[in-house]
């Protein structure tokens, strides 16, 4: 078929292309940065991903701390888990909300027939094959009645099937075949499945909880998958996969099967959470069904690890389940959280306060306003300064002297915490420089309370803090740190 | 006579008590541009809604290279070699120029996931197959849509180019019938020409036969080997251009009886 006239060394140069590169020119940033930035543009993605596995090989090696090497497993299943849902929600724009329960049961599947629990102690590389196969027929099954499912139905129907996961493993001590027969306890019940078997491939079996181990076995496999999922993401399946996420109806005249993709894609991301479950389960030695429901906020993490790195996007599920879990580990430690509520205060101010001079007014007010109320609680009622700051070091010196520190803090820190609650729902209320003004001593109830209440309980304030952490990225870059903006309707 | 390509044999539709349309015997032959006129409501694009498998018809059969297309899901009748562009456009908007035609390769292509990750040097011909032939639909317009633009995301693209883009992924579906839903509308009177000569080199250089639906009575004077006139889901006339647009009935149609009787 000959196909019309044309010669491709002759452009049209004009308004036309100048529009076009318009935008390109603007963004590009000048000087040092600006050149890094073309020169990290032009390395191919792969590049990338290469340095990270690098980078994740020796980090076990620099360090003797087991703690380090537990939470660098941790991510690297929740990267495993980023990536599978990166296909289902990612690509193909299905909201899975019982994407968790195929982690469950993979890592359930392990448990039962790897541990003493039914006497069953099979080869790893038999069972670990067997249980992605059976987690990927999982995927068909939920999929096939959920197929003709649009958006919010669809999340609807697959968050009853993660909840009727963890239901079902969570009260399965006593299952019967439809209520005739002897009952059995299938899944332990709330006291799940315990002792389970380490990996054993080729009679290498490694020690119990030698999470170093487990940490290369995650790390190979993640970085497969992630090869792999780079050359899906630019093949035929990947682009059909994403023309379903942009519009079903347009796939589906233009030749794709568009029912047959979704199962497809619901398959692969239960897959790919099937095999993290498998090292997950044998990895920890024992499974319990309450780490897999709703309650766990296993789920939300997981989106919130998608959702910052930017879905659809392979760098994305890296950065996000690093940023993610890294922040939480981070945040148990008081000290550590301090300085990360006190770095994203002064960096929301640096980002968002305009014009610069006022953004000068507002760090010295505050710091002017503590000091002077320092000074006047210090003369009016000498208990009031004599609290114990929660952290030491350079940082908690200079707080001692800033921050209102009472010996008792209990009450005053709870009525306090009301208190700014309601300042910062006051101050979205004003304008102008009232607002600006009113920031001040705002902000010095919230080093107050952050002092005398929040750091002592890192429990809570670091999912508090990480909520805030979501909130501050989510509103500056909407598409996620590495993901590409989209745009709905035009 | 060229061989009939598509063939409606007494086609009904109706929505609810709603008849859409009824009784309808409709050909295209081989290499033939015929035009669907009709006021809005007429069932014109339900028509095509139709033909695509996204309705099935209550009665009557359509045949398409002698072949039922009834009870084939609306990717298999692609697959057999019909493509549409829509009336409200329908892109891949986050998706680049290139990529959107790319994706229509789908039904005649066939590496999966599997042979996809494995690189097999099967699947590498066909990547390079289907990118040579999004090359060779894009550039089937001119400079509009090359160079540079293959890049861009889709949304970034003006309505005009929207247009030509969609109907260079309904081409990269390697289909012989293409059914164009208002290509014209919305475009000013440049684009409008452009998009009529467009009509007449698609058949003409890419070996199409093509069914359009258009308001544009210039475009549809210009292209049409045959006009077929809709209201309320009956065909009230079909012929000529001239025959058409000269029809009482047709003119009673757009105008009113009135109108009908004083001219």
């Amino acid at each position: 078929m000959s196909i019309g006239p044309t010669d491709p060394s002759a452009p049209r140069v004009g308004v036309d292309e100048w529009v076009a590169s318009h935008e390109q020119r603007r963004t590009r940033r000048s000087g040092i940065l600006g050149a890094v930035d073309r020169e990290l543009e032009r390395l191919p993605r792969p590049a990338f991903y290469l340095a990270f596995g690098i980078a994740a090989a020796i980090v076990p090696a620099l360090t003797s701390n087991g703690y380090i090497v537990k939470v660098g497993l941790d991510t690297l299943l929740y990267m495993l888990l980023a990536l599978g849902l990166n296909i289902t929600v990612g690509y193909a724009g299905l909201l899975d909300l019982g994407y968790v329960a195929f982690y469950g049961f993979a890592a359930y599947s392990y448990a039962m027939l790897a541990s003493p629990r039914f006497g069953l102690h099979w080869d790893t590389l038999a069972v670990v094959p067997l249980v992605v196969v059976a987690t990927v027929l999982l995927g068909f099954l939920v999929a096939l009645p959920s197929r003709r499912l649009l958006g919010d139905y669809l999340a609807i129907v697959t968050l009853f099937f993660g909840e009727l996961f963890a239901t079902v493993y969570q009260n399965g001590e006593h299952m019967s075949l439809l209520g005739f027969g002897r009952a059995y306890d299938v899944t332990g019940g709330p006291n799940g499945i315990p002792n389970i078997d380490q990996f054993n491939v080729f009679g290498a079996r490694i020690g119990s909880l030698n999470y170093q181990a487990y940490y290369y076995v995650a790390l190979i496999l993640f970085m497969t998958l992630l090869f792999a999922m780079y050359l899906v993401d630019h093949s035929r399946t990947g682009r059909a996969w994403k023309s379903l996420r942009e519009d079903p109806l347009a796939a589906e005249l233009m030749g794709m099967p568009v029912n047959r993709l979704k199962l497809i894609a619901f398959a692969c991301g239960a897959g790919i959470a099937g095999l993290a479950g498998t090292i997950f389960a044998a990895a920890n030695t024992a499974v319990f069904a309450s780490e897999f429901d709703f309650t766990s906020g296993l789920l939300i993490i997981v989106y919130a690890m998608l959702i910052l790195g930017g879905a659809g996007s392979l760098g994305g599920v890296i950065i996000g389940a690093l940023v993610v879990n890294v922040s939480l580990e981070v945040l148990r430690t008081p000290s550590h959280a301090t300085w990360v509520f006190y770095v994203l205060i002064a960096g929301t101010l640096v980002a968002r306060m305009r014009p610069w001079r006022w953004l000068a007014v507002v760090i010295a007010g505050t710091a002017a306003f503590g000091f002077a109320v320092h000074a006047i609680v210090a003369a009016a009622w000498p208990r009031g300064v004599h609290g114990q700051a929660p952290i030491g070091g350079a940082l908690g010196t200079g707080l001692r002297h800033w921050v209102v520190l009472p010996s008792n803090p209990m009450t005053i820190g709870n009525v306090a915490f009301i208190c700014l609650v309601l300042a910062v729902l006051a101050l979205t209320l004003l304008h102008g420089w009232v607002q600006r003004v009113a920031l001040i001593p705002t902000l010095y109830l919230a080093a107050f309370v952050w002092e005398n209440r929040l750091a002592v309980e890192p429990s809570v304030t670091r999912l508090i803090l990480v909520g805030v952490i979501l909130i501050v990225l989510m509103n500056a870059r909407p598409q996620g740190l590495l993901g590409t903006s989209r745009v709905e309707i035009v | 006579m060229a061989e009939k390509l598509l063939e409606l044999r007494g086609i009904s539709k109706s929505f609810g008590g709603l008849q859409v349309i009824s009784e309808l015997d409709l050909h295209v032959d081989e290499g033939e541009i015929v035009s669907v006129i009709g006021p809005n409501g007429a069932g014109k694009t339900t028509l095509f809604n139709l033909v695509t498998g996204l309705y099935a018809p209550d009665a009557g059969d359509m045949l398409f290279a002698g072949e039922t297309l009834l009870g084939l899901e609306p990717h298999e009748i692609t697959a057999r070699g019909i493509a549409r562009t829509f009336q409200t456009l329908r892109l891949f908007l986050n998706m680049t120029v290139k990529e959107n035609v790319m994706a229509a390769a789908y039904s005649h292509t066939r590496a999966g996931i599997l042979r996809s990750v494995l690189r097999t040097p099967g699947m590498r011909r066909e990547a390079r197959e289907i990118e040579r032939l999004a090359e060779e639909k894009l550039s089937f317009f001119g400079q509009r849509l090359m160079g540079y633009r293959w890049d861009q995301p889709a949304f970034s693209l003006s309505y005009a180019n929207r247009r030509r883009l969609e109907i260079a992924r309904a081409t990269a579906t390697n289909a012989r019938l293409l059914l164009l839903d208002e290509p014209a509308a919305g475009m000013n009177p440049v684009e409008t020409h452009e998009i009529a000569e467009l009509i007449g080199r698609l058949r003409e250089d890419g070996g199409y036969t093509i069914l359009v639906i258009e308001h544009d009575m210039h475009v549809v004077e210009g292209i049409s080997d045959r006009v077929v006139a809709l209201d309320h889901g009956v065909k009230i006339a079909e012929g000529s251009f001239d025959q058409v647009a000269t029809d009482p009935r047709v003119v009673e149609a757009y105008l009113g009886t009135k109108a009908a009787a004083t001219k």
